[in-house]
Protein backbone atom coordinates (compact mmCIF):
# COMPACT_ATOMS: atom_id res chain seq x y z
CA UNK A 1 0.00 0.00 0.00
CA UNK A 2 2.69 2.46 0.99
CA UNK A 3 4.75 1.45 -2.01
CA UNK A 4 1.88 2.07 -4.38
CA UNK A 5 1.10 5.40 -2.84
CA UNK A 6 4.72 6.38 -3.00
CA UNK A 7 5.19 5.52 -6.63
CA UNK A 8 1.95 6.69 -8.12
CA UNK A 9 0.22 9.40 -6.22
CA UNK A 10 2.92 11.53 -4.62
CA UNK A 11 2.84 15.14 -5.71
CA UNK A 12 5.91 16.39 -7.55
CA UNK A 13 8.62 18.03 -5.45
CA UNK A 14 8.20 15.55 -2.66
CA UNK A 15 11.24 13.44 -3.61
CA UNK A 16 13.74 16.06 -2.46
CA UNK A 17 11.97 16.52 0.84
CA UNK A 18 11.71 12.79 1.20
CA UNK A 19 15.34 12.26 0.44
CA UNK A 20 16.21 14.87 3.04
CA UNK A 21 14.10 13.17 5.68
CA UNK A 22 15.59 9.84 4.77
CA UNK A 23 19.06 11.31 5.08
CA UNK A 24 18.08 12.71 8.46
CA UNK A 25 16.75 9.38 9.63
CA UNK A 26 19.57 7.34 8.24
CA UNK A 27 22.52 9.46 9.37
CA UNK A 28 21.62 12.44 11.51
CA UNK A 29 19.64 10.51 14.11
CA UNK A 30 22.25 7.81 14.77
CA UNK A 31 25.03 10.40 14.89
CA UNK A 32 23.05 12.58 17.26
CA UNK A 33 22.21 9.60 19.46
CA UNK A 34 25.84 8.56 19.61
CA UNK A 35 26.82 12.07 20.63
CA UNK A 36 24.11 12.24 23.29
CA UNK A 37 25.05 8.87 24.73
CA UNK A 38 28.70 9.97 24.81
CA UNK A 39 27.60 13.08 26.68
CA UNK A 40 26.00 10.75 29.24
CA UNK A 41 29.11 8.60 29.49
CA UNK A 42 31.85 11.27 29.52
CA UNK A 43 31.69 11.98 33.28
CA UNK A 44 31.88 8.25 33.96
CA UNK A 45 34.94 8.00 31.74
CA UNK A 46 36.46 10.96 33.59
CA UNK A 47 35.78 9.24 36.91
CA UNK A 48 37.44 6.02 35.73
CA UNK A 49 40.43 7.73 34.12
CA UNK A 50 41.07 10.09 37.03
CA UNK A 51 41.00 7.17 39.46
CA UNK A 52 44.43 6.37 37.98
CA UNK A 53 45.74 9.90 38.41
CA UNK A 54 48.36 10.99 40.86
CA UNK A 55 47.17 14.50 41.61
CA UNK A 56 49.82 17.19 42.00
CA UNK A 57 48.06 18.83 44.92
CA UNK A 58 45.16 17.97 47.18
CA UNK A 59 42.62 18.21 44.38
CA UNK A 60 42.28 15.52 41.77
CA UNK A 61 41.09 18.04 39.17
CA UNK A 62 43.96 18.15 36.71
CA UNK A 63 45.71 15.22 35.08
CA UNK A 64 49.24 14.89 36.42
CA UNK A 65 50.68 11.42 35.99
CA UNK A 66 49.36 7.86 35.94
CA UNK A 67 49.40 5.93 39.20
CA UNK A 68 47.68 2.96 40.76
CA UNK A 69 48.04 4.38 44.27
CA UNK A 70 44.32 4.99 44.68
CA UNK A 71 43.41 1.48 43.63
CA UNK A 72 46.02 -0.06 45.91
CA UNK A 73 44.90 2.05 48.88
CA UNK A 74 41.18 2.56 48.26
CA UNK A 75 40.31 3.26 51.91
CA UNK A 76 43.36 5.35 52.77
CA UNK A 77 41.62 8.45 54.02
CA UNK A 78 40.40 9.25 57.53
CA UNK A 79 36.68 8.67 57.89
CA UNK A 80 36.26 6.91 54.55
CA UNK A 81 36.02 3.30 55.85
CA UNK A 82 33.40 4.33 58.44
CA UNK A 83 31.42 6.23 55.84
CA UNK A 84 31.37 3.25 53.48
CA UNK A 85 30.38 0.94 56.34
CA UNK A 86 27.49 3.20 57.33
CA UNK A 87 26.35 3.48 53.70
CA UNK A 88 26.24 -0.29 53.32
CA UNK A 89 24.46 -0.86 56.64
CA UNK A 90 21.87 1.82 55.86
CA UNK A 91 21.36 0.53 52.32
CA UNK A 92 20.94 -3.10 53.42
CA UNK A 93 18.62 -2.34 56.34
CA UNK A 94 16.50 0.23 54.53
CA UNK A 95 16.20 -2.03 51.49
CA UNK A 96 15.03 -4.93 53.64
CA UNK A 97 12.42 -2.91 55.54
CA UNK A 98 11.22 -0.81 52.60
CA UNK A 99 10.95 -3.83 50.31
CA UNK A 100 8.90 -5.73 52.89
CA UNK A 101 6.55 -2.86 53.70
CA UNK A 102 6.26 -1.80 50.06
CA UNK A 103 5.56 -5.33 48.79
CA UNK A 104 2.76 -5.78 51.33
CA UNK A 105 1.25 -2.48 50.24
CA UNK A 106 1.55 -3.37 46.56
CA UNK A 107 -0.19 -6.71 47.17
CA UNK A 108 -2.99 -5.03 49.02
CA UNK A 109 -3.44 -2.29 46.42
CA UNK A 110 -3.50 -4.58 43.41
CA UNK A 111 -5.55 -7.47 44.72
CA UNK A 112 -8.29 -5.87 46.76
CA UNK A 113 -10.90 -3.28 46.05
CA UNK A 114 -11.60 -1.08 49.02
CA UNK A 115 -12.50 2.49 49.76
CA UNK A 116 -9.69 5.01 49.76
CA UNK A 117 -7.52 3.23 47.21
CA UNK A 118 -7.31 6.35 45.09
CA UNK A 119 -6.20 8.48 48.02
CA UNK A 120 -3.64 5.86 48.96
CA UNK A 121 -2.20 5.69 45.46
CA UNK A 122 -1.89 9.46 45.62
CA UNK A 123 -0.14 9.30 48.97
CA UNK A 124 2.33 6.76 47.61
CA UNK A 125 2.97 8.88 44.52
CA UNK A 126 3.59 12.09 46.49
CA UNK A 127 7.06 11.29 47.90
CA UNK A 128 8.27 10.57 44.36
CA UNK A 129 6.91 13.91 43.14
CA UNK A 130 8.30 15.97 46.02
CA UNK A 131 11.75 17.50 45.60
CA UNK A 132 14.21 15.72 47.83
CA UNK A 133 15.20 18.92 49.54
CA UNK A 134 11.64 19.45 50.77
CA UNK A 135 11.41 15.91 52.15
CA UNK A 136 14.78 16.22 53.85
CA UNK A 137 13.89 19.60 55.28
CA UNK A 138 10.53 18.47 56.62
CA UNK A 139 12.02 15.37 58.25
CA UNK A 140 14.68 17.53 59.86
CA UNK A 141 11.96 19.87 61.13
CA UNK A 142 10.09 16.96 62.65
CA UNK A 143 13.18 15.45 64.25
CA UNK A 144 14.33 18.74 65.72
CA UNK A 145 10.85 19.74 66.87
CA UNK A 146 10.56 16.45 68.71
CA UNK A 147 13.26 17.67 71.08
CA UNK A 148 11.58 21.05 71.64
CA UNK A 149 8.41 21.93 73.51
CA UNK A 150 5.56 21.08 73.01
CA UNK A 151 6.65 17.73 71.53
CA UNK A 152 9.62 17.16 73.85
CA UNK A 153 9.24 13.88 75.68
CA UNK A 154 6.57 12.48 73.35
CA UNK A 155 9.13 10.51 71.36
CA UNK A 156 11.80 8.77 73.43
CA UNK A 157 15.27 10.26 73.06
CA UNK A 158 17.64 8.51 70.70
CA UNK A 159 15.13 7.75 67.93
CA UNK A 160 14.38 11.17 66.43
CA UNK A 161 17.01 13.13 68.27
CA UNK A 162 19.97 13.44 68.26
CA UNK A 163 20.27 12.91 64.50
CA UNK A 164 22.28 9.91 63.38
CA UNK A 165 21.98 6.38 62.10
CA UNK A 166 18.33 5.89 63.18
CA UNK A 167 17.16 9.07 61.49
CA UNK A 168 19.06 8.22 58.30
CA UNK A 169 17.38 4.81 58.30
CA UNK A 170 13.93 6.31 58.86
CA UNK A 171 14.44 8.68 55.93
CA UNK A 172 15.79 6.04 53.55
CA UNK A 173 12.97 3.62 54.31
CA UNK A 174 10.48 6.43 53.75
CA UNK A 175 11.69 7.49 50.30
CA UNK A 176 12.24 3.89 49.22
CA UNK A 177 8.73 2.61 50.06
CA UNK A 178 7.05 4.41 47.15
CA UNK A 179 9.53 3.11 44.59
CA UNK A 180 9.07 -0.43 45.88
CA UNK A 181 5.27 -0.19 45.75
CA UNK A 182 5.33 1.08 42.16
CA UNK A 183 7.82 -1.57 41.00
CA UNK A 184 6.11 -4.52 42.66
CA UNK A 185 2.65 -3.31 41.58
CA UNK A 186 3.76 -3.45 37.95
CA UNK A 187 4.68 -7.10 38.43
CA UNK A 188 1.57 -8.11 40.38
CA UNK A 189 -0.66 -6.41 37.82
CA UNK A 190 0.51 -8.69 35.03
CA UNK A 191 -0.13 -11.79 37.05
CA UNK A 192 -2.50 -14.62 36.13
CA UNK A 193 -4.91 -15.05 39.02
CA UNK A 194 -6.07 -18.42 37.67
CA UNK A 195 -2.81 -19.93 38.90
CA UNK A 196 -3.81 -19.15 42.47
CA UNK A 197 -7.31 -20.47 41.92
CA UNK A 198 -5.81 -23.67 40.55
CA UNK A 199 -3.63 -24.06 43.64
CA UNK A 200 -6.63 -23.55 45.89
CA UNK A 201 -8.71 -26.00 43.87
CA UNK A 202 -5.95 -28.49 44.48
CA UNK A 203 -6.44 -28.00 48.20
CA UNK A 204 -3.81 -25.43 49.12
CA UNK A 205 -4.87 -22.96 51.79
CA UNK A 206 -4.23 -19.20 51.44
CA UNK A 207 -0.89 -19.39 53.22
CA UNK A 208 0.44 -22.26 51.10
CA UNK A 209 -0.92 -20.65 47.95
CA UNK A 210 0.90 -17.44 48.74
CA UNK A 211 4.28 -19.00 49.44
CA UNK A 212 4.19 -21.74 46.81
CA UNK A 213 2.51 -19.86 43.94
CA UNK A 214 2.15 -16.12 44.41
CA UNK A 215 5.50 -15.33 45.97
CA UNK A 216 7.68 -17.18 43.44
CA UNK A 217 5.78 -15.50 40.62
CA UNK A 218 6.14 -11.97 41.92
CA UNK A 219 9.67 -12.53 43.24
CA UNK A 220 11.40 -10.97 40.19
CA UNK A 221 9.41 -7.81 40.86
CA UNK A 222 10.41 -7.84 44.52
CA UNK A 223 14.03 -8.39 43.58
CA UNK A 224 13.96 -5.52 41.10
CA UNK A 225 12.36 -3.30 43.74
CA UNK A 226 15.00 -4.30 46.26
CA UNK A 227 17.84 -3.51 43.85
CA UNK A 228 16.29 -0.16 43.04
CA UNK A 229 15.90 0.64 46.74
CA UNK A 230 19.49 -0.38 47.42
CA UNK A 231 20.90 1.78 44.67
CA UNK A 232 18.74 4.77 45.65
CA UNK A 233 19.93 4.37 49.21
CA UNK A 234 23.67 4.16 48.57
CA UNK A 235 23.50 7.19 46.29
CA UNK A 236 21.23 9.43 48.33
CA UNK A 237 22.82 12.71 49.23
CA UNK A 238 20.21 15.44 49.56
CA UNK A 239 17.78 13.89 52.05
CA UNK A 240 20.58 12.27 54.02
CA UNK A 241 22.42 15.57 54.33
CA UNK A 242 19.47 16.96 56.28
CA UNK A 243 19.00 14.09 58.71
CA UNK A 244 22.50 12.67 59.20
CA UNK A 245 23.72 14.91 62.03
CA UNK A 246 27.39 14.04 62.49
CA UNK A 247 27.11 10.54 60.98
CA UNK A 248 28.75 10.19 57.57
CA UNK A 249 27.58 8.12 54.64
CA UNK A 250 29.80 7.96 51.57
CA UNK A 251 28.02 10.80 49.70
CA UNK A 252 27.97 12.96 52.84
CA UNK A 253 31.64 12.27 53.44
CA UNK A 254 32.43 13.16 49.82
CA UNK A 255 30.55 16.42 50.11
CA UNK A 256 32.36 17.41 53.30
CA UNK A 257 35.81 16.46 52.01
CA UNK A 258 35.62 18.32 48.68
CA UNK A 259 35.77 21.63 50.51
CA UNK A 260 39.40 20.88 51.39
CA UNK A 261 40.56 18.17 49.02
CA UNK A 262 39.46 15.84 46.27
CA UNK A 263 41.16 12.54 47.08
CA UNK A 264 41.63 10.05 44.28
CA UNK A 265 39.91 7.49 46.54
CA UNK A 266 36.55 9.10 45.74
CA UNK A 267 37.06 8.15 42.09
CA UNK A 268 38.22 4.69 43.08
CA UNK A 269 35.20 3.97 45.28
CA UNK A 270 32.89 5.43 42.62
CA UNK A 271 34.54 3.26 39.98
CA UNK A 272 34.21 0.15 42.14
CA UNK A 273 30.49 0.81 42.64
CA UNK A 274 30.03 1.49 38.92
CA UNK A 275 31.94 -1.59 37.78
CA UNK A 276 30.15 -3.89 40.23
CA UNK A 277 26.76 -2.58 39.09
CA UNK A 278 27.68 -3.06 35.44
CA UNK A 279 29.08 -6.50 36.19
CA UNK A 280 25.90 -7.42 38.01
CA UNK A 281 23.73 -6.36 35.04
CA UNK A 282 25.92 -8.18 32.54
CA UNK A 283 25.95 -11.40 34.58
CA UNK A 284 22.21 -11.34 35.22
CA UNK A 285 21.46 -10.66 31.55
CA UNK A 286 23.68 -13.56 30.61
CA UNK A 287 22.00 -15.87 33.11
CA UNK A 288 18.57 -14.79 31.88
CA UNK A 289 19.53 -15.53 28.28
CA UNK A 290 20.76 -18.96 29.22
CA UNK A 291 17.68 -19.66 31.32
CA UNK A 292 15.42 -19.06 28.36
CA UNK B 1 -8.22 -13.19 47.26
CA UNK B 2 -11.44 -11.92 48.87
CA UNK B 3 -13.33 -13.03 45.83
CA UNK B 4 -11.82 -16.47 46.19
CA UNK B 5 -12.62 -16.67 49.85
CA UNK B 6 -16.23 -15.78 49.16
CA UNK B 7 -16.56 -18.18 46.29
CA UNK B 8 -15.33 -21.15 48.24
CA UNK B 9 -17.85 -22.91 50.42
CA UNK B 10 -17.19 -22.55 54.13
CA UNK B 11 -15.73 -25.90 55.03
CA UNK B 12 -15.55 -27.22 58.53
CA UNK B 13 -12.12 -25.76 59.15
CA UNK B 14 -13.09 -22.25 58.12
CA UNK B 15 -16.26 -21.83 60.08
CA UNK B 16 -14.65 -19.53 62.66
CA UNK B 17 -15.88 -15.95 62.56
CA UNK B 18 -12.43 -14.76 63.62
CA UNK B 19 -10.86 -16.25 60.56
CA UNK B 20 -13.38 -14.65 58.28
CA UNK B 21 -12.94 -11.32 59.99
CA UNK B 22 -9.17 -11.68 59.59
CA UNK B 23 -9.61 -12.38 55.90
CA UNK B 24 -11.78 -9.33 55.50
CA UNK B 25 -9.16 -7.23 57.29
CA UNK B 26 -6.29 -8.60 55.18
CA UNK B 27 -6.06 -5.67 52.74
CA UNK B 28 -5.87 -3.22 55.62
CA UNK B 29 -3.41 -5.33 57.61
CA UNK B 30 -1.11 -5.55 54.60
CA UNK B 31 -1.26 -1.81 54.13
CA UNK B 32 -0.89 -0.82 57.75
CA UNK B 33 2.90 -0.88 58.35
CA UNK B 34 3.86 0.93 55.16
CA UNK B 35 0.99 3.36 55.46
CA UNK B 36 1.97 4.19 59.04
CA UNK B 37 5.54 4.79 57.94
CA UNK B 38 4.42 7.22 55.23
CA UNK B 39 1.99 8.97 57.57
CA UNK B 40 4.52 9.39 60.37
CA UNK B 41 7.57 10.20 58.24
CA UNK B 42 6.08 11.94 55.23
CA UNK B 43 2.74 13.48 56.15
CA UNK B 44 3.51 14.43 59.73
CA UNK B 45 6.83 16.13 58.84
CA UNK B 46 5.03 18.17 56.18
CA UNK B 47 2.46 19.30 58.73
CA UNK B 48 5.20 20.00 61.25
CA UNK B 49 7.10 22.06 58.70
CA UNK B 50 3.97 24.05 57.90
CA UNK B 51 3.45 24.74 61.61
CA UNK B 52 7.05 25.91 61.96
CA UNK B 53 6.69 28.15 58.90
CA UNK B 54 3.89 30.04 60.66
CA UNK B 55 5.60 30.06 64.04
CA UNK B 56 7.78 32.65 65.71
CA UNK B 57 10.89 31.89 67.70
CA UNK B 58 14.16 30.15 67.12
CA UNK B 59 15.87 26.84 67.57
CA UNK B 60 17.22 27.89 70.96
CA UNK B 61 13.98 29.10 72.56
CA UNK B 62 11.60 26.75 70.78
CA UNK B 63 8.87 27.74 68.35
CA UNK B 64 5.60 29.41 69.36
CA UNK B 65 2.71 28.82 67.02
CA UNK B 66 1.51 32.35 66.26
CA UNK B 67 0.14 31.88 62.73
CA UNK B 68 2.29 34.74 61.58
CA UNK B 69 2.98 35.14 57.88
CA UNK B 70 6.18 37.04 58.56
CA UNK B 71 8.40 34.16 57.39
CA UNK B 72 6.57 34.00 54.07
CA UNK B 73 6.95 37.74 53.59
CA UNK B 74 10.68 37.49 54.35
CA UNK B 75 11.10 34.48 52.10
CA UNK B 76 9.37 36.14 49.17
CA UNK B 77 10.98 39.54 49.51
CA UNK B 78 14.56 38.53 50.22
CA UNK B 79 15.23 35.81 47.66
CA UNK B 80 13.59 36.76 44.35
CA UNK B 81 16.96 36.37 42.63
CA UNK B 82 17.38 32.76 43.75
CA UNK B 83 13.76 31.90 42.92
CA UNK B 84 14.34 33.41 39.50
CA UNK B 85 17.52 31.40 39.01
CA UNK B 86 15.74 28.18 39.99
CA UNK B 87 12.90 28.75 37.56
CA UNK B 88 15.21 29.86 34.76
CA UNK B 89 17.83 27.12 35.11
CA UNK B 90 15.29 24.33 35.66
CA UNK B 91 13.19 25.56 32.74
CA UNK B 92 16.20 25.80 30.43
CA UNK B 93 17.49 22.41 31.56
CA UNK B 94 14.07 20.83 30.98
CA UNK B 95 13.94 22.24 27.44
CA UNK B 96 17.52 21.11 26.82
CA UNK B 97 16.86 17.57 28.10
CA UNK B 98 13.83 17.43 25.81
CA UNK B 99 15.75 18.63 22.76
CA UNK B 100 18.53 16.15 23.41
CA UNK B 101 16.33 13.38 24.75
CA UNK B 102 13.61 13.22 22.10
CA UNK B 103 15.81 12.32 19.12
CA UNK B 104 17.62 9.78 21.29
CA UNK B 105 14.40 8.17 22.53
CA UNK B 106 13.03 8.21 18.97
CA UNK B 107 16.13 6.55 17.58
CA UNK B 108 16.20 3.89 20.30
CA UNK B 109 12.48 3.16 19.95
CA UNK B 110 12.23 3.07 16.14
CA UNK B 111 15.77 2.50 14.89
CA UNK B 112 17.30 0.66 17.83
CA UNK B 113 17.09 -2.76 16.23
CA UNK B 114 19.31 -5.20 18.00
CA UNK B 115 21.16 -2.40 19.78
CA UNK B 116 18.01 -1.32 21.60
CA UNK B 117 18.87 -2.94 24.93
CA UNK B 118 22.48 -1.87 24.78
CA UNK B 119 21.46 1.73 24.08
CA UNK B 120 18.96 1.70 26.95
CA UNK B 121 21.65 0.30 29.19
CA UNK B 122 24.02 3.11 28.20
CA UNK B 123 21.31 5.67 28.87
CA UNK B 124 20.85 4.44 32.44
CA UNK B 125 24.56 3.76 33.02
CA UNK B 126 25.02 7.13 34.76
CA UNK B 127 22.70 5.87 37.51
CA UNK B 128 25.34 3.30 38.38
CA UNK B 129 27.60 6.03 39.69
CA UNK B 130 26.90 8.44 42.43
CA UNK B 131 25.15 11.68 41.52
CA UNK B 132 27.80 13.63 43.44
CA UNK B 133 30.72 11.96 41.68
CA UNK B 134 29.18 12.61 38.28
CA UNK B 135 28.79 16.26 39.13
CA UNK B 136 32.37 16.40 40.42
CA UNK B 137 33.43 14.86 37.10
CA UNK B 138 31.78 17.77 35.33
CA UNK B 139 33.80 20.10 37.52
CA UNK B 140 36.93 18.26 36.38
CA UNK B 141 35.84 18.26 32.74
CA UNK B 142 34.83 21.93 32.62
CA UNK B 143 37.67 23.24 34.80
CA UNK B 144 39.75 26.14 33.50
CA UNK B 145 42.66 23.75 32.91
CA UNK B 146 40.48 20.64 32.58
CA UNK B 147 40.52 18.29 29.59
CA UNK B 148 38.03 20.29 27.52
CA UNK B 149 39.20 23.87 28.00
CA UNK B 150 42.92 23.01 28.10
CA UNK B 151 42.51 21.36 24.71
CA UNK B 152 40.60 24.29 23.23
CA UNK B 153 43.00 26.83 24.71
CA UNK B 154 46.43 25.31 24.30
CA UNK B 155 46.06 22.91 21.41
CA UNK B 156 43.51 24.51 19.14
CA UNK B 157 44.05 28.07 20.41
CA UNK B 158 40.46 28.96 19.70
CA UNK B 159 39.73 30.21 23.18
CA UNK B 160 41.47 33.01 25.08
CA UNK B 161 43.55 32.09 28.14
CA UNK B 162 41.15 33.58 30.65
CA UNK B 163 38.06 31.83 29.31
CA UNK B 164 36.11 29.75 31.81
CA UNK B 165 32.82 27.91 31.93
CA UNK B 166 32.83 26.90 35.58
CA UNK B 167 31.06 29.44 37.70
CA UNK B 168 28.75 30.57 34.91
CA UNK B 169 25.04 29.79 34.57
CA UNK B 170 25.98 27.74 31.49
CA UNK B 171 27.88 25.27 33.66
CA UNK B 172 24.98 24.98 36.12
CA UNK B 173 22.42 24.42 33.37
CA UNK B 174 24.72 21.91 31.64
CA UNK B 175 25.16 20.02 34.90
CA UNK B 176 21.43 19.89 35.60
CA UNK B 177 20.72 18.89 32.00
CA UNK B 178 23.25 16.11 32.27
CA UNK B 179 22.04 14.83 35.62
CA UNK B 180 18.39 14.59 34.61
CA UNK B 181 18.69 13.60 30.94
CA UNK B 182 17.99 9.88 31.57
CA UNK B 183 14.80 10.86 33.41
CA UNK B 184 13.64 12.54 30.20
CA UNK B 185 14.78 9.84 27.79
CA UNK B 186 13.19 6.88 29.58
CA UNK B 187 9.55 8.09 29.71
CA UNK B 188 9.86 9.37 26.12
CA UNK B 189 11.15 5.98 25.06
CA UNK B 190 8.33 4.17 26.86
CA UNK B 191 5.73 6.41 25.17
CA UNK B 192 7.28 6.11 21.70
CA UNK B 193 7.81 2.38 22.00
CA UNK B 194 4.11 1.87 22.70
CA UNK B 195 3.02 3.55 19.46
CA UNK B 196 1.52 1.11 17.00
CA UNK B 197 3.58 1.47 13.80
CA UNK B 198 0.43 0.75 11.79
CA UNK B 199 -0.91 4.16 12.85
CA UNK B 200 2.06 5.84 11.22
CA UNK B 201 1.69 3.68 8.13
CA UNK B 202 -1.99 4.59 7.97
CA UNK B 203 -1.09 8.27 8.07
CA UNK B 204 1.29 7.79 5.18
CA UNK B 205 -1.28 5.82 3.25
CA UNK B 206 -3.49 8.84 3.66
CA UNK B 207 -0.82 10.93 1.93
CA UNK B 208 0.80 12.41 4.98
CA UNK B 209 4.44 13.22 4.37
CA UNK B 210 7.04 11.80 6.67
CA UNK B 211 7.16 15.02 8.62
CA UNK B 212 3.39 15.39 8.76
CA UNK B 213 2.98 11.85 10.01
CA UNK B 214 5.46 12.66 12.75
CA UNK B 215 3.83 15.95 13.65
CA UNK B 216 0.20 14.76 13.58
CA UNK B 217 0.53 11.15 14.72
CA UNK B 218 3.81 10.21 16.39
CA UNK B 219 4.36 13.34 18.43
CA UNK B 220 0.82 13.66 19.84
CA UNK B 221 0.97 10.01 20.86
CA UNK B 222 4.27 10.64 22.63
CA UNK B 223 2.86 13.55 24.64
CA UNK B 224 2.32 11.52 27.84
CA UNK B 225 6.04 10.73 27.73
CA UNK B 226 6.88 14.38 27.16
CA UNK B 227 4.75 15.30 30.14
CA UNK B 228 6.20 12.63 32.45
CA UNK B 229 9.77 13.34 31.35
CA UNK B 230 9.39 17.07 31.87
CA UNK B 231 8.04 16.58 35.39
CA UNK B 232 10.76 14.08 36.28
CA UNK B 233 13.32 16.66 35.16
CA UNK B 234 11.76 19.91 36.25
CA UNK B 235 10.67 18.97 39.78
CA UNK B 236 13.99 17.63 41.06
CA UNK B 237 15.85 20.38 39.19
CA UNK B 238 13.84 23.05 41.01
CA UNK B 239 15.02 21.73 44.37
CA UNK B 240 18.57 20.99 43.32
CA UNK B 241 21.49 22.77 44.92
CA UNK B 242 24.35 20.36 44.22
CA UNK B 243 24.94 21.54 40.64
CA UNK B 244 24.69 25.19 41.62
CA UNK B 245 27.15 24.68 44.47
CA UNK B 246 29.73 22.64 42.61
CA UNK B 247 29.55 24.23 39.18
CA UNK B 248 28.39 27.75 40.00
CA UNK B 249 29.20 30.74 42.15
CA UNK B 250 27.18 32.64 44.80
CA UNK B 251 25.58 34.56 41.90
CA UNK B 252 24.19 31.39 40.39
CA UNK B 253 22.64 30.11 43.64
CA UNK B 254 19.26 28.51 43.37
CA UNK B 255 16.49 28.37 45.93
CA UNK B 256 17.73 24.97 47.08
CA UNK B 257 20.98 26.59 48.19
CA UNK B 258 19.05 29.05 50.33
CA UNK B 259 16.85 26.36 51.89
CA UNK B 260 19.84 24.15 52.62
CA UNK B 261 21.80 27.06 54.06
CA UNK B 262 18.96 28.28 56.25
CA UNK B 263 18.22 24.83 57.64
CA UNK B 264 21.71 23.49 58.14
CA UNK B 265 23.91 26.52 58.70
CA UNK B 266 21.98 29.52 59.98
CA UNK B 267 19.25 27.43 61.67
CA UNK B 268 16.58 29.87 60.53
CA UNK B 269 13.84 27.25 60.49
CA UNK B 270 10.67 29.37 60.01
CA UNK B 271 11.97 31.18 56.92
CA UNK B 272 13.50 27.98 55.53
CA UNK B 273 10.21 26.13 56.03
CA UNK B 274 8.34 28.98 54.33
CA UNK B 275 10.78 28.83 51.42
CA UNK B 276 10.16 25.08 51.08
CA UNK B 277 6.41 25.62 50.91
CA UNK B 278 6.77 28.42 48.39
CA UNK B 279 8.96 26.11 46.31
CA UNK B 280 6.29 23.40 46.42
CA UNK B 281 3.60 25.95 45.51
CA UNK B 282 5.76 27.24 42.65
CA UNK B 283 6.25 23.73 41.31
CA UNK B 284 2.55 23.00 41.64
CA UNK B 285 1.60 26.16 39.72
CA UNK B 286 4.22 25.57 37.03
CA UNK B 287 3.07 21.97 36.57
CA UNK B 288 -0.61 22.94 36.36
CA UNK B 289 0.10 25.65 33.80
CA UNK B 290 2.21 23.19 31.84
CA UNK B 291 -0.52 20.54 31.92
CA UNK B 292 -3.03 23.17 30.74
CA UNK B 293 -0.74 24.28 27.90
CA UNK B 294 -0.09 20.73 26.80
CA UNK B 295 -3.84 20.55 26.63
CA UNK B 296 -4.57 17.11 27.99
CA UNK B 297 -5.82 16.72 31.49
CA UNK B 298 -5.80 12.95 31.32
CA UNK B 299 -2.08 12.74 30.54
CA UNK B 300 -1.29 11.74 34.08
CA UNK B 301 -3.70 8.81 33.97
Amino acid sequence: MTAIAATTARPAGAPIARRLTRLLERFALPVFTTLAVSYLLIPIAIMLVFSFNEPAGKYNFIWNQPSTYGWLHPLQWPGLPDAIGTTLVVAAASTLVATTLGTLMALSLTRYRFRGRGVLNGLIFLPMATPEIVMGASLLTLFVSSALPPLAGVVPQGIFFPLGLPTILIAHIMFNISYVVVTVKARVAGFDRHLEEAAQDLGANEWATFWRVTFPLIFPGILAAGLLAFSLSIDDFVITSFVSGTTNTFPIWTWSIIKNALPVQINVVGSIVFLSAVGFVVVSTFLQRRGR
Amino acid sequence: MTALAQARPAGPARSGGLRRRLLRATPYLLLLPGLLWLLVFFVWPSIQMFLVSVSAGSLEDGFRLTFTTKSYATALSRFPHQFGNSLLYSGLATVATFLIGFPVAYTVAFRGGRYKNLLLFLVIAPFFTSFLIRTISWKVLLGDEGPLLAFLKHVLHILPEGFSILGTPVAVVAGITYNFLPFMILPLYVALEKIDPRLIEAAKDLYASHWEAFRRVTFPLALPGVFAGSLLTFIPAMGDYVNATLLGTPQTQMIGNVIQNRFLITNDYPVAAALSFILMAGIFIAVSVYARVLGTEDLTG
